[in-house]
This record gives C-alpha cells, structure tokens and sequence, in this order.
C-alpha cells in the first residue's frame, strides 16, 4: 500500500504579512496518552507530540508518485507561499535519496508496482488552536491546522514519521497525533558580535531550528567587539565598528533573507540591540554616544555606557530604534540592559552632576532605571514591545509592558527570580539553564533535558506568565567553524522541554535513544550534529 | 627576522631543487610539497597561468631547496630517529632551505609558508629572514579513536594536513576497541564483518589503509596503529569465536566476554597471525600494543583460568597472569622485527618487559613520578596524561596544554633523554566527523608547540597572538579550527 497524498485542510487563517505568534495567555489543557510501541521509528518524533498514537501497520510511500495537496476545504490554497515553499523543501527531506542519481532507478522499480491507497489523516493546530488531533490510517495522509504556522510543525512531524528499512523502502506507520506546544516562545540565541556568522551559517541554524521545531531566532546582532548591522541610518555604525565594514557585516539584503527564511520556517526574529552596556563597538562610529570614563579629572580615552546624561543619546536610540523596527517585523525588540558597569559613570563629572540634578543621589542603579524606562517608552512608540534581561527587574526599575530575561542564577536563584517577577506580573522568558556555549565533558544535554521551568512557588497565573525557555550560544569561543557541531543536539534536549508534555518526556532514558536516532536524522538532512556517546549513523557526516 | 620586505608574485615564484641538492625531480615527495607550499602561497593563483617574468629587485623569486645528505630518504618512511632539523634563509631574489634529508625540507616548507603575509593592497610579502630549525622531542603524535565512532578517511587525511601545518610526526591510530572493529584485516575479514558498526561503509580497507599510510609519508608523518589487548577487545570476539574469556556467574557462564582469554594456545596462534598481517601492512617499526585497563573479574570468575592460576603458581595475583599474556604477545611482534609501545599500565604492573619497550605515560594523577619511575627503570617513554584533548571544558584551556612541561620531573640528564616526545590523544566517545576538526584544532596546536620548540618558548600572551594567527591560516587553509576567543579571521570558515 502506498501512502500518496498528504492533504492539508481544515481551517487555516493564512498570515502572510509578517511571522508574528502572540503571546497569547491561553492555556490548554489535555488528557495526553502516549502508546509506545516496539517498533523502531514510530516514535521517532522528537520533540514527542503532545499525544501519538500509532500502530504496527505500516504502509509504504513512493516517491515517484507521492504528492502534497491543499484539501478542497483549505483555507490557504495554492499561492500561500509559506505552504507552497514548505512542500518543496519536505518531500527531499521525506525522501532523503531521491535525487542522489545512483539510487534512481531503485525507485524506477518500485513505481511499476500497483498504487495503493491509503489514507493517513494528520490534525494538528498550533499555534492558537483548541482542538489539535493527529490520525494515521488507510488512504490519504491528512494535516489539519489553524494556521500556517501549525501545517510546518505538522509537515514537520510528518516527514520524522517517515523511515527507511534495509532496503531503502521508504514507510510510515498507521499514526495519529494531537500537537501544539507548551510554551509559545522557543527560542534559540545566536552571538554575531563576538564571532561575525556569516550567513550560510545562520540560515542552516535555521533550517535545524524548524527540525527540532523552536519558533523565535534571538539575534543577538551586536555587542562590544563588533557591529555587524549595517544601519541604513548610520552606516558609520557598522563600517568602524564591525570587524571588518564588507566581509563581516550584514547588510539590509542579509537581514532579509534571514527574516524570510525564518518566515518560511515559521520562525520569528527577534533583534537585539543590547544597551547601555555591552556597547563599546556602538562607539566607534558614533562618538559622543558613549560615557567617556575619566581618570582623576582628566578623560582616560577609554569608555564606558551609552552617556544617559545626553538628549543626543535618546535621539540617536530613537532614530536606530525606527530603523530597526521597520526592519524587523516582529513586534518584539530585545533591549538588552545587562551587565552595566557603574564605574565609567561614577568617573564622568557630567554624569555626576546629571545625578545631582537628577535627584538620583548616589544611586547608579536609578540611573540605568532612567535610561532603560527611556527606551523602553521609545520603543514603545514604535508600536513595539520591549524584552529585557533580568538586570533591568532586579534593579528596580519601573518596567511597564515589558518581558523579562532570566540568564543567570544557580537553580534556587531561577527559582527564586520566576517567582518574584512573576508576583510582579511580568511576564518571563527563562534562558539561564540552557546556556550551551558552556561546554563539559560527557552527556551534559541530559542537564538541559532535565529543567523543569515551572518548577517555582508560585500560582497557576503566575506560572502561566512563562511564556518560554531560550537556548544561549554564546559567540566567545563559537564562530562558523564549530557552532553546529556544539548546538546540535544539545539544543534538542531544550526543544523537546519547551515543546513537548513535561510528564511523558521526564525520563533520560527515554529521551537517549530517541535523541540518538534524531541526531542521526538532522546528520541525513545535512546538520552537523555531534554524536551523544559511543555509536554510529547509517550515514555519517561526509565532511571534515 | 629582519624589517626588510620582499614581495613574492604567483605569477613568478617558484619553490625549485637547489643545483647542490641530492634530490631531483625523481622524488615525488618533494615535487609534490612543493605543489602544495605553492598552493597555500598562492590560494587564488591556482588558476592563473605562471609566467617566468622579469622580478623586481625587491622580490623572491624563488626558494631553493638544498637536501644536502647523500641519502634523500624521499622514498623511505620517517622514523623515531629521522633528522627534520632544516636552516632557512628568506633573501632576494633568491631564498635557500637546505636539509640533511626530506623530512626536514618538508618542515622548512612549513615554516617557509607561515613567513608569507598579506600585505598592504593584498601582496604577498615575506620578510628578510634566517631560521635554524629543530625538534625538542622526535616523537610528537596526534591519537584518534576510530573505534568508537567511525572516521570517514576524508576526515583522517585531512587531520593528517592539518597534523604537518603543526610539525606533528606521528599519528596513533587507535583503529579498534571495544565498540568496533573498523579494519579490515586480510587474515581474518570476519573481524570486522561482525565487529565493525557496518562490514562495508564504516570499515577500513587494506586500500585505504594504504593510502592513509602514503599521505601521511608525504607529509613526514608516521603512521603507528595500536591493537589494544588483552582488555578493549569486545569487537574482536564478535568475529573470532573462543578469543575473549567467558565470564561466568556462579557454575555457568554468564554469555557476556571479558577480557582476551590468556591461557589458550589458539589465542597466541591467532595473535602471530594476526600480528603477522599488521607488521606488514604498517611499515612503521612501532607497533602500540595497548594493554591498558585490564579488568580482571571475568578472569576472577573463569574456573579454567582459575586452574591455570593455580598451576602456574600465580595464587591470586592476577597481574601475573596479565604479565605472562604481555610477555607472549611482546615476544610474538618482536618476531616481525617491530617494536612497541604499550600503556603505562603494564610497566605499572610489574610485566617483565623488554629494554626496548616503550612507555606511554596516560593516566593523569603522579605524571611526574611516573615519568621518574619509568626512566629510572631505563625505558624509552612517550607522554600523554597532560593532552587528553577530548576532555573539553569552557575557556581557553590551551593555555593548559602549552604549559605542561614534558621533562619537569626530577631525574638525571639520561632519564630526561628517555623522554622522546608525547602526544595528544582525540579519544572517541564523544567525538567523530561531525566535531572533530574543530575540537582538536587549535588545542593540538598548543601541544605541538611544547613538542618541537624550546622549553623556554612558554609566554601566553606571545603564544595567544600567534596562535590566533596560526588558527586564522589553518581556516583558510580549509581546516574548520575552532576560535581561541572573540575576534575575527579576514577569511572565515566557508563551510556550515
């Protein structure tokens, strides 16, 4: 029996303009039963569907005539170029040999044999959807979603359903899933300041990204050592202060491709200019921007944070900031605030006599308030909602309407911190357990695997202010030569956590040899994922 | 080094054989280096026609190369006594490398490639240079682990390019363990049929093997596979029925394989043969016999190997019996004229071993007394226990590898000299095609430093800068090694 079509209907609200996923507050609740079978492959879906249930039949699928289709009932038809694109690029990554040239004629062979139906019904909703249900059985194969967004995790799904026995037969089993998240925001961090990326790099993160199904890119575009963002308003930004103002920069043209490609693959991004801290490169081309520190009384000629005593540093920030919100299309800007170091301030005679003025005493901290509720209000303006690093709520400060960023503390810390800023009402992105640019010898994605992010004191409201988790890559030691090997699969330990029920994904055990045989998957799509322990891959990685 | 700059054109220089040199055009090895040091030179000039043209005064025109024994070598294989030592002389219009013998030339080329720079508006520039050049230790290897995963060859003989860009010599080829058994040996093709991850696509075969041996020859670099027994040997019982030791639990055998069975006569009779095949096969005159981490509970609950114990008087002392395994085994591949290396384990252990053993010192607490005990004893040794590179960490800790001193133990000149070099070993767990350039790369790199040049080259800040140049050439040369810390190379790495 061949399965040859795979039908996505049912009610799709097509968004085509921009990428944006809400973060709405809903809840769903659901009976999740999980039937595991022995077969191998069957419950290949990482990260594990929220309900599975499939069973030892299997019917095989042909290439040579399989085929996606909108179903007549589809709301997005033909010309929905998220759909549209989504088909061509799952049917090589169903059927993995197919074009290689040696194996062609197998499937020559195969296509004289009768064709057989079958039907095979996938519903799944994502991300707004109430009712989410996944079925497998003869006939056609059908994906049912509420928008978009839903049919990629669905094809998604799908294509990890599909496996290949001895002799390169391609099958899928009888199947049904009922799919949708548990947090809305799954996020992935890359570093481009400290290593510039460039972007073949980025966009193949991308695509792994949309295997292990996480939705929102964290560009973490510029920091201290470079600017690789080529400001159409200032290009001064990136021609002094990336490494190098053409081979490491990215141009507006990069920039989006980037937001397209992630659009295809449902991924939000979401830009991050980092200030007043973690500036230093901001200055090169843009002087007067940063505090000159002083030394006695006299400037040192080294510097500190964006100056918060300037009118012209708001100007400036107002000016980047609707560049940046017109280039971005998500609604979401990430303004950083971490890490300010008071000392430059402390030094700066301006500065002093701004606190003074102020009223601010010798409070740092209400200073650095003052700036972070400034551009906040700015990015306000602009339509845009603000995240920021924990830093911002642990100073103190006013902070309306903003998401909150929690990238450190031990785990009695985090906990802690989840309770309190969820108290306050905010809500919360939670990072600092999945900082996977620390590295360590062994299976460490067993410790990413096993965070529990709403394991705090705190009321079902508060917890349901945790919109999501964020893996962390941080770009010091990480550049083009070494990132995918050290993102993947560590970082599909944390989409299985963010996206799948946290009772039937509790144990290591499990998750091993699934993960294994999931690495290997992203090996055959061409992601250079680094092997779990001791083993092999059918196919191994064929590069150096 | 000089302040004086020359300029160096694609379009004219060469790298030629000095009138002097008792090397020619015959020795492939050379012609072949010379492709290569031009190619690395000249990355883009590969396509552009090479016309001999009028240099300017200030130019190289040309790098001659000066073997200056008798004996080139270039058709031999490189050894543990080898002279790689070469005197470089960077002048206009002409420079000069002269080497007692290829090996050193090989190295010279190196060093000669690493002089050129980019300099302003893009030419290639050298400066005014004279270099005399040599290796603090003879014995200066890279270890990987082809058993625990399989290594695709395209990623071994890239490691091998990347091995010569840093002067390694020697690469230990740890080709089987307990999880598989990727060589494909002749004698007995059933090991790797039932002990390899798959007989046919993750298996090495006498042709590859061939080849890796000869890229490796090329670039000065020997080639020194260890077959680990008698513990690490899970994969051979899978192909050779009745080689490993059945444990027993209680009266009856438990169906799980210990360690090499070391009382039958079929295992030495196996192991000549076997040994026999491996002699011919790898030319070098080392063989690394292993003979670590032998567990000795499955021996413990053998009521055969019980009886032999008793027989042969050991009592309990399972170490014996270890011994008399080791002793056999040495005796079996001395008869194929080759000699070894073993894990330090076995001199620890009290085997009876021959003069000419040598000693790699692995385990990573007592290095230095275990050095002091080891040449006390009058044997050869080989250094790891600093460079085990697979352990990884966050942070720069190649500082820590460039500081670990080979010879800092106390002991008498002569036991200094016993130490004949060391090596970073790439062990395989969490390790294969997918991460392993990256990892070793530039970390390796801070171990061949420690290997060839003086002791007293240990400032971190002078390493930091010219590693980090180093690292930014290997990626342009194609190799993905991995940044020493936040920064940028002008040309980063292609590949994804």
């Amino acid at each position: 029996q061949y399965l040859t079509k795979s039908v996505i209907f049912g009610t799709m609200e097509v968004k085509t303009s921009s990428n944006s996923v809400r973060f709405d507050k809903q809840r769903c609740s659901f009976i999740v039963l999980i039937m595991f079978f022995s077969l191998p492959a069957v419950n290949a879906v990482w990260p594990m569907p929220q309900l599975i249930s499939s069973s030892t039949d299997r019917y095989p699928l042909s290439p040579r005539q399989f085929i996606f289709q909108y179903a007549s009932g589809s709301s997005a038809k033909s010309g929905c170029s998220v759909i549209d694109s989504a088909f061509k690029r799952y049917f090589p990554l169903i059927f993995v040999d197919y074009l290689k040239k040696t194996e062609k004629h197998m499937y020559r062979t195969f296509s004289m044999q009768p064709m057989l139906n079958v039907y095979a019904s996938i519903h799944l909703s994502f991300p707004f959807s109430v009712v989410d249900k996944l079925s497998v059985s003869s006939g056609q194969a059908s994906l049912r979603a509420k928008t978009v967004w839903g049919a990629l995790r669905g094809l998604e799904s799908f294509s990890q359903l599909v496996y290949q026995d001895d002799f390169g037969q391609y099958f899928v089993n009888k199947t049904e899933i009922d799919d949708f998240p548990r947090f809305k925001f799954r996020g992935l961090l890359l570093d481009t300041s400290r290593h510039y990326l460039p972007l073949p790099a980025i966009l193949k993160t991308l695509d792994a990204m949309s295997y292990n199904k996480f939705n929102v890119f964290h560009w973490h575009i510029v920091d201290d050592p470079s600017f690789p963002y080529q400001s159409s308003t200032f290009p001064g930004l990136s021609s002094k202060g990336a490494f190098h103002p053409s081979t490491h920069v990215y141009s507006q043209t990069d920039v989006s491709r980037v937001i397209s490609h992630a659009r295809l693959r449902g991924i939000r991004v979401l830009p991050e200019f980092d200030s007043p801290g973690h500036t230093q490169s901001w200055g090169k081309g843009q002087p007067g921007l940063l505090t000159s520190c002083y030394k006695g009384s006299v400037p040192s000629g080294t510097f500190g944070p964006v100056n918060p005593a300037m009118s012209s540093s708001y100007q400036f920030i107002s000016r980047l900031f609707k560049e940046v919100a017109s280039v971005f299309p998500d609604p979401y800007i990430h303004l950083g605030g971490d890490e300010v170091d008071f000392t430059c301030w402390k030094s700066n005679p301006e500065v002093r006599g701004f606190m003074q003025k102020m009223g601010f005493g010798t409070d740092y901290t209400k200073l650095e308030s003052y700036y972070m509720e400034n551009i906040i209000n700015l990015t306000k303006t602009l339509n845009k909602t603000s995240i920021v690093w924990q830093d911002v709520f642990d100073n103190h400060e006013k902070v309306k309407e903003t998401v909150l960023h929690i990238w450190k503390g031990s785990p009695a810390q985090i906990q802690q911190e989840l309770s309190d800023i969820t108290l306050a009402g905010y809500r919360v992105i939670l990072s600092a357990p999945w900082y996977i640019n620390h590295i360590a010898y062994g299976q460490d994605w067993t410790t990413y695997y096993n965070v529990q992010p709403l394991n705090f004191t705190g009321s079902e409201q508060q917890k349901s202010l945790v919109i999501g988790g964020e893996v962390c890559m941080w770009g010091e030691y990480v550049d083009a030569t070494n990132l995918s090997p050290r993102l993947w699969p560590r970082a599909s330990a944390a989409a299985e956590r963010l996206w799948s029920d946290e009772k039937t994904t509790s144990s290591v055990t499990d998750a091993f040899p699934r993960l294994t045989d999931f690495r290997c998957r992203l090996l055959r799509r061409g992601i250079q994922a680094e092997p779990l322990f001791v083993g092999h891959c059918r196919h191994e990685y064929e590069g150096i | 080094m000089s302040t004086v700059v020359f300029k160096l054109s694609g379009a004219s220089f060469q790298i030629v054989d000095a009138k002097e040199s008792s090397s020619g055009a015959s020795c492939s090895l050379l012609q072949n280096a010379y492709r290569r040091y031009f190619e690395y030179i000249f990355p883009s000039a590969r396509k552009q026609g090479h016309v001999k043209k009028k240099t300017p005064a200030s130019a190289v025109s040309e790098l001659q190369v000066w073997i200056t024994s008798a004996d080139t070598e270039c058709d031999g294989f490189p050894n543990v006594t080898s002279d790689e030592s070469y005197q470089l002389s960077v002048d206009s219009p002409v420079s000069v490398l002269k080497a007692s013998t290829v090996w050193g030339a090989l190295r010279g080329l190196e060093t000669f490639s690493q002089l050129v720079y980019e300099g302003e508006y893009g030419a290639k520039s050298i400066n005014r240079t004279e270099i005399s050049d040599f290796p603090r230790f003879a014995h200066r290897g890279v270890l990987l682990d082809t058993s625990r995963h399989f290594l695709p060859i395209k990623v071994i003989l890239a490691n091998l390019e990347a091995m010569a860009w840093n002067k390694f010599n020697v690469f230990h080829w740890h080709i089987v363990d307990d999880p598989s058994f990727p060589y494909l040996s002749r004698t007995f093709p059933q090991l790797s049929q039932q002990g390899a991850f798959h007989p046919y696509t993750h298996v090495y075969t006498p042709s590859d093997v061939k080849m890796i041996i000869e890229f490796a020859r090329l670039r000065g670099i020997r080639v020194v596979p260890e077959f680990d027994t008698p513990g690490h040997t899970q994969s051979w019982g899978k192909g050779q029925k009745d080689l490993l030791t059945p444990c027993y639990s209680g009266a009856s055998p438990s169906g799980s394989f210990g360690p090499v069975n070391p009382i039958l006569n079929t295992t030495y009779e196996f192991m000549s043969m076997f040994f026999k095949e491996v002699s011919t096969v790898f030319p070098d005159a080392y063989i690394h016999l292993g003979g670590d981490e032998v567990d000795f509970n499955c021996w413990k609950s053998n009521p055969d190997i019980q009886k032999f114990m008793e027989q042969q008087g050991f009592g309990t002392d399972y170490s014996k019996l270890e011994s008399l395994y080791i002793q056999r085994i040495l005796d079996i591949v001395s008869s194929t004229n080759k000699h070894y290396l073993i894990w330090q384990e076995v001199f620890d252990n009290g085997v009876k071993l021959k003069q000419d053993t040598v000693v790699n010192v692995w385990i990573g607490n007592k290095v230095e007394e275990e050095l002091q005990k080891v040449t006390e004893a009058g044997f050869t040794t080989i250094l790891s226990a600093p460079w085990y590179l697979d352990y990884i960490s966050y942070g720069q800790d190649w500082q820590k590898y460039y500081l670990a001193e080979p010879l800092g133990f106390k002991g008498t000149d002569a036991q200094k000299k016993l130490v004949v070099g060391g090596e970073a070993c790439l062990w395989g767990e969490y390790v294969d095609a997918t991460n392993l350039t990256p990892r070793l790369w530039p970390r390796a790199s801070a171990v061949a430093e420690r290997l060839w040049s003086d002791k007293d080259v240990r400032d971190l800040n002078d390493a930091y800068s010219r590693l980090a140049q180093h690292r930014c050439r290997m990626v342009q040369r194609g190799i993905p090694a991995e940044p020493l810390f936040s920064g940028y190379c002008a040309y980063e790495y292609k590949g994804v």
